[in-house]
């Protein structure tokens, strides 16, 4: 018995919708071998892993607050994706965001009005999408590689947030860490549920799942953005130009990697630090993929890579795991996907007898 | 109706080299063959013959092993085989030239072909592929990349890579659609020395006259059956449409009225492209209510006029005019909204989008749908409902992908949504390639009518007979530049043959013929 690929006629509709689930249940399946290869028994792992952040209220709006960044940005990256614009810099957007954001919180003083966390939130969208309008910029003038470009930008953005951080907004009061001070309570943004600290941010994130919606199944700029993505050719002809969906799907992308970065520091942590997201803006481009670039689908994806960033932690705090964990998952339900796709575009072929 | 018995063959006694037995396949609910026998017979060339969607293409990649049959059996040389993929195929000596081409674009011509066969050095394969090149008349360049290639020169590399097997059962699915009259000569001398040779030839076409030419034997399919099993060069070609169609295929609509005045001029055009010259300072009128058709072998220059022409390749602005304004330099949406539409040649991913439904396809070139934020989706359900009833495009459903259609129908869709459109200048770009004869009939009848009302057609085509049977005035494109007009009735196919291998008569003799015309 001998099996192999063949190519299907078209794409398989059931393995389009199949593969990232199957992808998740071989995650957790490699996860458990993890788990016994670090000599702690599997369905305890799961247990802390898995089970136990879903197991409280609190877990649950934890989850939400770990997956609001990631849908901000997954839902950002559909729009680039979607056109053919490979940005991968969505975690620098995220940070200048956050740094620009962070400045004007910084600027709000006690007597501020309530209303001075909309200007944050503006600023940082604002941030990240002047951040990806360098990439647009180059891509546009000079042909240069998008995903060179972001992807480098990234680091350039990780030195720029450390920078200010120890220079010019370091907190004079704190000792010499690289964070600023405290923001004020009216840079902050408001809570949505008493007692969690889930924010108006996770509000935000579901608004930006509905756009996302909107835009490709509703509006004519979505309508060219999609043409331009699946057929380059058919563009051409219909006469949708490739440079406006270019500058639309960064900008777009970045000011939401942006808004995340924005919500991240005027929210949960409250200040600006040096290290402000654990690769959100990466972690997010698994989130697009897996949610298969639709917004339900990032909505679950972005649950799902929450859960491992929780998961992660607990398994330090409980079971004296490495916190590495969280990205090893986040990995392997990468591979596994990709794997998993293979059967969407081929089948598997078993036969008979030997080779011919 | 099973063939052998009765077939006029005169290889019909004997063992069958290739005999498909009771084959059923379905498609969902479709049923693309119900119970079909084929037999072909050691050195016959057997014709297969049937509208678009009559099941011959299924069949034969049954025998070619891409698809999978639910029900029936497959012998070679009397000797039951499971042809489960294309290598097993090969290996049983099946061969198979496809109509939609699988070839690498970014490699070249030599490694495409070279990727099929067992290894060996390139420079023996490439002398092996100039050799058969030369023999049936079939010019390639190996060195080439297949992006660089015209639809009608990749279709040439697929005939010599299914040549280069020595296959003993050759099957050829509408070879000849891009090839001149002497090279579809050439290439039916081949054919014939094979089959003298013993090899077997099934030859899927939609060409009457060319079967009658051509084949010995002619089955023709019709909604997944076999229906006729009879010798063509004893059949009208109406006998052979009428089996084909279960009908008679409709008549051409005849044309009295004269051509208005110029509407779209073309002046100096000249394109280049990387590798040197595509067009060549093209220069010619369309008058309103005419139909200009421009005849010649793919790949010398109608890719690059057509995109001139339409506006995805933007120009000096005075090198085209529409009612007297340049165009040159606006772009594709720009021309479109001034009246002027055009049909690529590439249905997926050019005229249509493979993955989007019939609804969003009709909404591709419809600026009024496009207006303002959101998509007026009512107006691509209308446009698209509209199209598939006038042209009787079988789909299922609006909300259907157009990758789904068969080529005929998704050509029929997509000539509806353009002329639906009333264009004032219409440009079509191989209008009838892989359609069958009553889709082509269709429209070539729509194109007719457009020409009635007032429009200038430009027809870009390979198919001789198509522009004799459309065209007031006639061209020839060789080289990227454009032969002199000729009226359809002071011009031979033999004489355009000579035309198409660019020599024509010298540009002092060009004036003489634009008096006359």
């Amino acid at each position: 018995m001998r099996w192999s690929l063949t190519p299907r006629d078209r794409a398989s509709p059931i393995w389009i919708w199949l593969s990232p689930f199957v992808a998740i249940a071989l995650t957790l399946a490699a996860g458990c071998a993890l788990f016994a290869a670090m000599g702690t028994a599997p369905i305890q792992g799961l247990m802390v892993f898995i089970v136990e952040p879903l197991a409280s209220v609190r877990g649950w709006s934890e989850l939400a607050l770990k997956a609001t960044p990631l849908v901000l940005c997954a839902c950002g990256l559909a729009v680039c994706f979607r056109t053919n614009v490979w940005n991968i810099g969505a975690e620098g957007q995220l940070i200048v965001g956050a740094i620009v954001g962070g400045g004007v919180a910084l600027l709000a003083t006690p007597d501020t009005s309530r209303i001075w966390f909309v200007l944050v939130l503006l600023a940082s969208a604002v941030g990240g999408a002047l951040w990806a309008s360098i990439t647009a910029w180059l891509r546009d003038r000079f042909n240069a590689n998008e995903i060179l470009v972001s992807l480098m930008l990234v680091y350039v953005a990780q030195q720029l947030i450390s920078w200010v951080v120890q220079g010019p907004w370091r907190d004079p009061a704190g000792y010499g860490f690289p964070q600023s001070e405290m923001f004020a309570a009216a840079a902050r943004v408001p809570t949505l549920v008493e007692g969690t600290r889930l924010t108006l941010g996770s509000a935000l994130a579901v608004v930006a799942a509905a756009a996302l919606w909107l835009l490709f199944a509703r509006t004519v700029i979505g309508f060219q953005l999609k043409v331009i993505g699946l057929a380059p050719l058919a563009a051409r002809y219909a006469g949708f130009t490739n440079r406006r969906a270019l500058w639309f799907a960064m900008l777009v992308s970045g000011a939401l990697a942006g808004l995340a970065g924005g919500l991240e520091v005027a929210g949960p942590i409250g200040q600006l630090t040096s290290s402000i997201s654990p690769g959100y803006g990466f972690a997010a481009i698994i989130v697009a993929f897996v949610g298969r670039l639709h917004p339900v689908g990032i909505v679950l994806a972005s649950l799902v890579m929450a859960l491992f960033y929780i998961g992660g932690e607990l398994a330090q705090s409980r079971l004296g795991l490495p916190s590495a964990l969280t990205g090893v998952y986040q990995g392997l339900l990468l591979f596994f996907l990709l794997a998993c796709d293979t059967l969407v575009a081929h089948r598997v072929q078993f036969r008979q007898g030997a080779p011919a | 109706m099973h063939a052998g018995a009765e077939s006029a063959s005169v290889a019909a006694a004997g063992t069958p080299r290739l005999s498909l037995g009771d084959v059923t396949k379905h498609y969902g609910k479709v049923v693309a063959n119900d119970a079909v026998s084929f037999d072909v017979m050691p050195g016959e060339i057997v014709a297969l013959l049937g509208e678009n969607g009559a099941g011959k293409t299924t069949l034969m990649k049954i025998a070619y092993g891409i698809t999978q049959a639910d029900r029936g059996t497959i012998a070679v040389d009397g000797a039951v085989v499971g042809i489960d993929s294309p290598r097993r195929a090969r290996a049983a000596g099946i061969a198979m030239v496809f109509q939609q081409f699988a070839l690498f674009e970014a490699a070249t011509v030599l490694e495409n072909i070279a990727l099929g066969l067992p290894r060996a050095p390139m420079r023996n394969i490439e002398s092996r592929v100039m050799e058969l090149a030369a023999r049936y008349g079939l010019p390639v360049d190996p060195m080439k990349r297949v992006h660089d290639l015209s639809m009608g020169e990749r279709q040439r590399v697929e005939i010599v890579r299914g040549l280069l097997s020595q296959p003993r059962v050759l099957i050829l699915d509408e070879p000849t659609s891009v090839l001149t009259p002497n090279a579809v000569d050439r290439l039916f001398l081949t054919l014939q020395q094979l089959a003298f040779d013993g090899t077997s030839i099934v030859f899927i076409s939609h060409k009457l006259h060319e079967i009658r030419r051509l084949a010995t034997r002619c089955v023709v399919m019709r909604a997944g059956r076999v229906v006729a099993d009879v010798d063509p060069r004893v059949q009208t070609e109406s006998a052979l449409a009428r089996l084909m169609l279960g009908a008679d295929t409709p008549d051409l609509a005849s044309h009295t009225a004269p051509p208005g005045e110029v509407m779209f001029q073309v002046r100096n055009l000249s394109v280049g492209t990387d590798d040197g010259s595509a067009l060549e300072d093209v220069t010619f009128d369309v008058r309103s209510g005419e139909i200009v058709g421009i005849a010649g072998v793919s790949g010398n220059g109608q890719t690059a006029l057509m995109a001139s022409l339409a506006g995805e390749t933007r120009v000096r602005s005075d090198a085209v005019r529409l009612s007297g304004e340049p165009i040159g330099n606006l772009d594709t949406a720009q021309r479109r909204a001034l009246g002027l539409r055009y049909i690529p040649e590439q249905r997926l991913g050019h005229g249509a989008v493979a993955e989007l439904s019939l609804e969003e396809n009709a909404l591709l070139t419809d600026a009024s749908a496009q207006s303002g934020l959101l998509m007026h989706r009512a107006l691509g359900l209308a446009g698209a409902a509209r199209a598939v009833e006038r042209f009787g495009v079988r789909a299922s459903s609006l909300a259907q992908k157009a990758e789904t259609l068969s080529g005929g129908n998704l050509q029929k869709f997509i000539v509806g949504r353009e002329v639906l459109q009333a264009p004032r200048i219409l440009l079509v770009h191989q209008p009838t390639w892989g359609v069958d004869a009553g889709s082509a009939a269709a429209i070539r009848n729509e194109l007719i009518a457009l020409r009635a009302a007032g429009c200038g057609v430009v027809v870009v085509s390979e198919e001789l007979d198509e522009l004799y049977q459309l065209a007031d005035r006639l061209f020839v494109m060789a080289n990227g530049r454009l032969s002199p007009p000729r009226k359809p009735h002071q011009i031979s196919s033999a004489e355009m043959g000579v035309w198409m291998g660019g020599e024509w008569p010298a540009a002092s003799d060009h004036s003489a013929v634009m008096r006359v015309t």
